[in-house]
């Protein structure tokens, strides 16, 4: 137990490091360094090296519901797309008259669907703090709700899974259309400034880049002290005997709906940093296969370890860019057997093959005595 | 009707409890009334409704009709599992449930009387005292030797203990315990009766069981359920004397 409270918090730090140091050092590589240096990032790898790591972020936040409180979101995937929806909305108002139609409030695609004045959910999105604001409380305020309703009525396991499947294909469907006003089929593209700084130039990738990776090490610091919380105990309690955690005085729902909707904010998070490296948000970002994909990521990199969830989708992505390029037909068959051989032969992941603790072994004759068990399992002492 | 008598001296009190699932009458007219401080023993064939009768308590289960008081005013039918654990109820399952991937420790921390809301536990500061209180615990259950193993590492028995020794954090006034020697040992067996002879010093227990030398160890009054209702009630040897409990136990 020892050995592994410490190798996770050492995981954690570590994780957290290499990301910091990477936020500092690859805009130098890429801005500081001759085109002509060998160590010159090109700035198409920042972008998409951030894109992996906004999908990281969205795994750690997978992690938090699925890894340690058992719920599996199917539908994870649009609390992400909506956070990128929110942040291409403030895109889209920034662009102006550069646009097509040069209309200086609607955007082109409302122009070109003869509307004739911005619809009441696009107000505020020219300013950037009510945009990010938004980032948060859409994917929030669905959560919630989605989350009440779910949860008090004792939705669990399998049931759960398929309506949050759901959610997200209503929301895949709703977004397609027209008239709902948020660029349908075509979604939201064409974006010019972000605060003022072009999204193209590589010094904005740069620092979109690091802010993606501060991101992910604020996640990383924030869901591990809530883990090893109280809360997060309970969190595990609930995933392993729900109905005795309430027998024991935890009311289970109010739990899984402050996780869910934190959970869902963190991913909106995520999907607010990818779409302007990535240059489009469109309503595939909703496809339930998304959703999946990051279970997968979370799957592979270790269940319950958050860094190898982040860790689980920098590489299945890396792996997906690299397979899509060299044998594009063999991407979906390959991203399947390795699910399959994860689940067999790794159910706890890559972080699982690397874990210090081999729970079925026999106590340790050293032992650690009362005082290091103390501060082991966490509990404080009382002076 | 809270007022009268019986209702305020009776810690718990159950009458006239139905419950039916898909047509199938679990419990028909159950009647129950404990003292408080009292402990005592529940038997009775399977499908007699000893688990329901649990269930109702606990607040898992919600009765058709019938009425479940607890310490005198509490109507335990208009509350659920974390309200009625609140007030002080705490329930062993048949099957040994503890925080599997958490360490014996935790499992008590967790059990132990504390706020109880998301907030709490994520900003709260431990409560003063709860390392003695963890510590009086893990001697009572016999397992200060095993406080940092994983729970799912104890052995079927330890379980068990792990267990009761959460209920004891909860610190309740009543104590359901189904089934408590399923499974053990005679030696643990033995060891569990002590066990919970000494929790019925300061806590009212409802043990139900099946193991007849186990329920003799207690000596305490015994309620004979069957087919969802009370047969019979009094000291173990008057109970098993009764025409009518033997032939629902042996059949005729």
């Amino acid at each position: 137990m020892l050995t592994a409270r410490l190798a996770s918090h050492r995981r954690t730090m570590g994780a957290v490091i290499s990301l910091v140091a990477l936020a500092i050092l690859v805009p130098l590589l890429l801005l500081a360094l001759p085109e002509s240096s060998a160590l010159h990032v090109p700035s198409y790898l920042v972008a998409l090296f951030g894109k992996y790591l906004c999908f990281a972020l969205l795994a750690v936040s997978l992690d938090l519901v699925w890894g340690y409180c058992g719920i599996l979101s199917l539908g994870h995937g649009a609390f992400f797309a909506l956070g990128g929806y929110a942040m291409g909305m403030y895109l889209m108002r920034q662009i102006g008259t550069r646009g097509s139609y040069a209309d200086p409030i609607l955007p082109d695609f409302m122009v070109f669907l003869n509307m004739k004045a911005l619809p009441v959910t696009w107000w505020g999105f020219n300013h950037f703090a009510y945009a990010m604001l938004m980032v948060l409380l859409v994917p929030g305020i669905l959560a919630f709700v989605f989350g009440f309703l779910a949860f008090r009525s004792r939705v669990n396991g399998v049931y759960l899974s398929i309506i949050t499947q759901a959610m997200t294909y209503a929301l895949l469907l709703a977004f397609f259309r027209n008239d709902m006003g948020f660029g349908g089929n075509n979604g939201l593209t064409d974006f010019k400034d972000i605060v003022g700084f072009n999204v193209q130039a590589d010094a904005t990738r740069a620092v979109l880049f690091s802010l993606s990776a501060l991101a992910l090490a604020t996640a990383l610091v924030a869901s591990q002290a809530i883990v090893v919380s109280k809360f997060g105990k309970v969190l595990v309690a609930i995933r392993d005997a729900e109905s005795r955690a309430r027998f024991v005085g935890y009311r289970v729902e109010n739990y899984k709906l402050v996780i869910f909707t934190l959970s869902a904010m963190m991913a909106g998070i995520a999907g607010a940093l990818y779409v302007p490296q990535v240059g489009i948000i469109n309503p595939s970002e909703f496809q339930p296969t998304n959703s999946i994909e990051a279970v997968i990521w979370v799957a592979v990199g270790g269940r319950g370890t958050l860094v190898g969830a982040a860790l689980g989708a920098v590489l299945v992505n890396f792996g997906k860019t690299y397979l899509t390029g060299a044998f594009p037909s063999a991407w979906l068959f390959a991203l399947g057997a390795l699910f399959i051989v994860v689940t067999i032969f790794m159910p706890k992941g890559i972080l699982g093959l690397l874990d210090p603790r081999r729970r079925r072994a026999p106590p340790r004759k050293d032992a650690p005595a009362s005082v290091e068990a103390a501060i082991d399992a966490n509990v404080p002492v009382d002076r | 009707m809270i007022d009268r008598p019986a209702l305020t001296s009776s810690l718990l009190y159950l009458d006239n409890v139905a419950v039916a699932f898909d047509g199938y009458k679990a419990l028909r007219g159950l009647s129950l009334v404990l003292r408080p401080g009292e402990m005592r023993a529940i038997i009775g064939p399977n499908g007699a409704g000893k688990t329901t009768m649990m269930d109702v308590i606990t607040g898992k289960t919600k009765p058709d009709s019938g009425t479940v008081y607890f310490a005198g005013s509490h109507d335990l039918t208009k509350l659920d599992e974390p309200a009625i654990a609140e007030l002080g109820i705490g329930r062993k399952f048949q099957k040994p449930t503890v925080f599997e991937s958490h360490t014996v420790e935790d499992n008590i921390l967790l059990a132990l009387k504390a706020p109880r809301g998301p907030f709490a536990t994520l900003f709260g500061k431990p409560a003063v005292g709860q390392l003695e209180k963890i510590e009086t615990i893990l001697r009572t259950t016999r397992l200060t030797d095993h406080r940092a193993r994983m729970a799912a590492d104890l052995s079927h028995g330890q379980k068990q203990w792990l267990e009761i020794g959460m209920l004891l954090a909860q610190d309740p006034k009543l104590l359901l315990v189904d089934e408590p020697v399923a499974g053990m040992t005679d030696a643990e067996t033995v060891q569990t009766a002590d066990l919970l002879r000494e929790i019925a010093r300061d806590h009212s227990v409802v043990v139900v069981e099946h193991d007849m030398t186990f329920v003799r160890d207690l000596g305490v009054t015994v309620t004979v359920l069957h087919e969802g209702s009370v047969l019979a009630e009094g000291p173990l040897d008057v109970v098993s004397a009764e025409p009518r409990v033997i032939e629902v136990y042996l059949g005729r």
